[in-house]
C-alpha cells in the first residue's frame, strides 16, 4: 500500500502558514514595543512570551477556552456558521501561538540593535515613519529576523501539545507528522513513526541549512564591516 | 536673521537655555563636552524636543511651545551631519545621495545625485559602499547626501571628530569650503577652538547649557566676556583681580600691582594673559620705572619643535617656599635661545593691552 503522505503535507502548509503569520505580528508587535518604555508594555512583554514558559498543553487548553463553542472568539465565530476546534485552522493558531515569542524575541533583538543615529538621519532626510521602518530598520535588522523566522518556523514544525489539544489528531485534517509519530508509536507501528522522524528530521535541516546559508550570503558583507 | 533660537530643555540634572540668532554663513558651536552644543544641534533638527522656546528658520516657526508648534524632522528640511556620519551601510554612496529624493522622478534623482557628488569630488564613489571609503570620503559623501535635500540650513555635529589627525586639515579645508558656498545658517559643533576659528567668522560659546559668549570670533578672543570663555580660547594665565584705581588692579594671585588699558568692571573679576603675550626683556631690568615689569624664576620649561613652554615664577626664586608657577610664557626657540644662558632672574613685562579683564 502507498503510505498516507498527509501528515507531511498538513505539518508543512501550518508551519509556513503560522510562520508568515508570526513574522508579521511578531515583527509589528517587537516594532511597537522598541520605542516605548515603562511599565505598561513590561508587562504586556511578560503575556507575549507566556506561550514560551507555559507547557504546551497549558496553552492549548487555554486556547480551547478562549476559541471553544463557548469562549469569546469561538461564539462570535459560530455568529458566522464557523467552528475553529479541531479545523485546520486550529493547527495553525496552536503553530503561530506557540512560536511566536521566538519570533517576537529575535525581532526586537536585532530592531533594538539598529544605530538610532541611522533613523535619525533618515527622519532628516525628509523620509515618512513607514520609509524610515521600509527602507532603513527593516533592512539593517533582516538578518536577526530572519533568525527569528526560522525559530519559529522549527518551532511550528514541532508542535505537539497545543495542536493536540485545540485541533485534535483527525488524519487528513490536522494530523500533523508530531502527532501522526505519537499515534503511530501508541498503536505499536514502530516502523511508521519511524519513516515520520526520517521525513521530520529531512525537513527540519533541508529547511534550517537552506535559511543559514541564505542568511550568510545576505550577511557576508556586514560580517566584513564588523571585522573591521 | 535666518536662524532664531530661545530654547529650554531640562533633562536630569542638565539644564539647557540657549539663546541665541545667527545669519547665513558658518557659526561654530564651542563649548567643553557636556555643555548642550549636541542637544541644541539635535533640539533644532527635531531629533529632540524642547520643554520650551522657540526656533524660528527663516521667518518659519520649526518649533513653537506657545502656539504647539513642533514640526517632525522630515518637515524641517534641514541638513544633519552626524559626528559617526550614519551613513546607512546598506546602501551604495549614490543610494545615500538618493534617499532625501524620495519624491523626484528617475532621471531628476539620478542627475541630482550626480551633480551633489560632482560637487563634493566623489563622483567615482558612487558605486561604493560606506565600509569601503575613508572617514574623509565617509564625510563628504554624509554633506553631499545632507546637501541634496536643498536644506534651508545645515547642522554638522563634531564633524572632523572621527578622522586621524594627519587628514584632518585637508578635509577640514574642504569643510571649510563646502560651509563657505552653503547659502544658509551652518552650525557646526566643536569642542576644538582652533579648528572652529579656522572655518567660522562667528563662535557661539556654550558652557553649562547657557550661552556664556556670542558673535565674532575676533571680538571673543580679544574680550573674553569671562574667565570660561577666555579658558576655552586657550588662555594659560589668570589671577583674582581687585581693582585699586580706575586703571590699576591688584592681581592677587600673583602678587602684583599691575597697569591696565581699561577700567575693571565687576567687582569679582579676573586678570589674564596668553602666554605668547608675555614679554621678555633681553635687555635685563632696564628702566625700573618700566609698568608691570617683574623679576621672574625658570620653574621648568617644555619644549615642542618650534616653541617652548617657560613656567614662570614671579618674585621670588623658586624652591624658598611652596613652589608652583604663576606664569606660563609662550616663545619661538630662536628666542629662547637668546636669552636661556643669562643669569636669572630674568624679567617679564606684562603689556596693559595684552591684558584680558574678566568676570567669573
Amino acid at each position: 500500500m502507498t503510505p498516507d503522505l498527509s501528515p507531511v503535507w498538513i505539518s508543512l502548509e501550518t508551519s509556513v502558514t503560522a510562520t508568515a503569520i508570526t513574522l508579521v505580528l511578531g515583527t509589528a508587535v517587537a516594532v511597537w514595543r522598541a520605542n516605548r518604555r515603562g511599565a505598561g508594555p513590561a508587562i504586556l512583554d511578560g503575556f507575549f512570551l507566556l506561550p514560551l514558559v507555559l507547557p504546551p498543553t497549558v496553552v492549548g487548553f487555554l486556547l480551547l477556552l478562549v476559541f471553544g463553542r463557548n469562549g469569546p472568539i469561538g461564539r462570535l465565530l459560530l455568529h458566522f456558521g464557523e467552528t475553529v476546534v479541531f479545523s485546520w485552522p486550529a493547527t495553525v493558531i496552536a503553530a503561530a501561538v506557540v512560536s511566536f515569542p521566538l519570533m517576537y524575541l529575535s525581532a526586537r533583538a536585532a530592531l533594538e540593535q539598529v544605530d538610532p543615529h541611522f533613523l535619525q538621519a533618515a527622519r532628516t532626510l525628509g523620509a515618512s515613519e513607514w520609509r524610515v521602518f521600509r527602507r532603513v530598520a527593516l533592512p539593517l535588522a533582516w538578518p536577526g529576523i530572519l533568525a527569528g523566522t526560522i525559530l519559529a518556523f522549527g518551532r511550528a514544525l514541532g508542535e505537539f501539545g497545543a495542536t493536540l489539544m485545540l485541533a485534535g489528531s483527525i488524519p487528513g485534517r490536522t494530523q500533523t507528522i508530531p502527532l501522526a509519530i505519537y499515534f503511530a508509536v501508541e498503536s505499536g507501528d514502530n516502523q511508521q513513526a519511524i519513516l515520520w522522524s526520517l521525513i521530520d528530521i529531512s525537513i527540519s535541516v533541508a529547511m534550517v541549512a537552506g535559511m543559514y546559508y541564505w542568511t550568510h550570503l545576505q550577511n557576508a558583507p556586514r560580517a566584513r564591516l564588523a571585522r573591521r | 536673521m535666518a536662524l532664531e533660537i530661545q530654547i529650554e530643555k531640562h533633562l536630569g540634572s542638565f539644564a539647557l537655555d540657549a539663546r541665541f540668532s545667527c545669519g547665513d554663513g558658518p557659526l561654530a558651536v564651542l563649548g567643553a563636552s557636556g555643555a548642550g552644543k549636541t542637544m541644541t544641534l539635535r533640539c533644532i533638527a527635531g531629533l529632540e524636543h524642547p520643554d520650551r522656546g522657540q526656533i524660528i528658520l527663516n521667518g518659519h516657526a520649526l518649533f513653537d511651545s506657545s502656539k504647539g508648534v513642533d514640526l517632525p524632522s522630515r518637515k524641517r528640511r534641514i541638513g544633519f551631519v552626524f559626528q559617526n556620519y550614519a551613513l546607512f551601510p546598506h546602501l551604495s554612496v549614490a543610494e545615500n545621495v538618493a534617499f532625501g529624493l524620495g519624491s523626484a522622478a528617475d532621471s531628476e534623482r539620478s542627475l541630482r545625485v550626480g551633480r551633489q557628488l560632482a560637487q563634493m569630488h566623489v563622483e567615482q564613489l558612487a558605486k561604493r559602499f560606506p565600509r569601503d571609503l575613508s572617514g574623509g570620503e565617509q564625510q563628504r559623501v554624509a554633506l553631499a547626501r545632507a546637501l541634496a535635500i536643498e536644506p534651508e540650513a545645515l547642522l554638522l555635529d563634531e564633524p572632523l571628530a572621527a578622522l586621524d589627525t594627519h587628514l584632518r586639515s585637508q578635509i577640514e579645508a574642504q569643510l571649510a569650503e563646502t560651509l563657505g558656498q552653503f547659502r544658509g545658517p551652518a552650525l557646526f559643533v566643536t569642542h576644538n577652538v582652533e579648528e572652529a576659528y579656522r572655518i567660522a567668522e562667528n563662535f557661539v560659546v556654550l558652557s553649562k547649557g547657557r550661552v556664556a559668549a556670542s558673535g565674532p570670533k575676533e571680538e571673543i578672543f580679544r574680550r573674553p566676556p569671562s574667565l570660561e570663555v577666555a579658558l576655552l580660547t586657550g588662555l594659560k594665565n589668570f589671577s583674582r583681580a581687585r581693582a585699586i584705581s580706575p586703571l590699576r588692579v591688584e592681581a592677587i594671585d600673583w602678587n602684583c600691582t599691575l597697569d591696565v588699558a581699561e577700567p575693571l568692571a565687576a567687582p569679582a573679576a579676573y586678570v589674564g594673559i596668553r602666554a605668547h603675550h608675555v614679554d621678555f626683556l633681553e635687555a635685563g631690568p632696564g628702566n625700573a620705572a618700566d609698568t608691570n615689569t617683574f623679576p621672574c624664576w625658570l620653574e621648568r620649561a617644555s619644549e615642542t619643535p618650534f616653541r617652548i613652554t617657560l613656567y614662570l615664577r614671579l618674585h621670588t626664586a623658586p624652591g624658598t617656599d611652596e613652589s608652583a608657577h604663576h606664569l606660563q610664557a609662550e616663545v619661538f626657540k630662536e628666542k629662547w635661545l637668546r636669552f636661556k644662558d643669562r643669569p636669572q632672574p630674568w624679567h617679564v613685562r606684562l603689556a596693559p593691552e595684552s591684558i584680558l579683564l574678566m568676570r567669573e
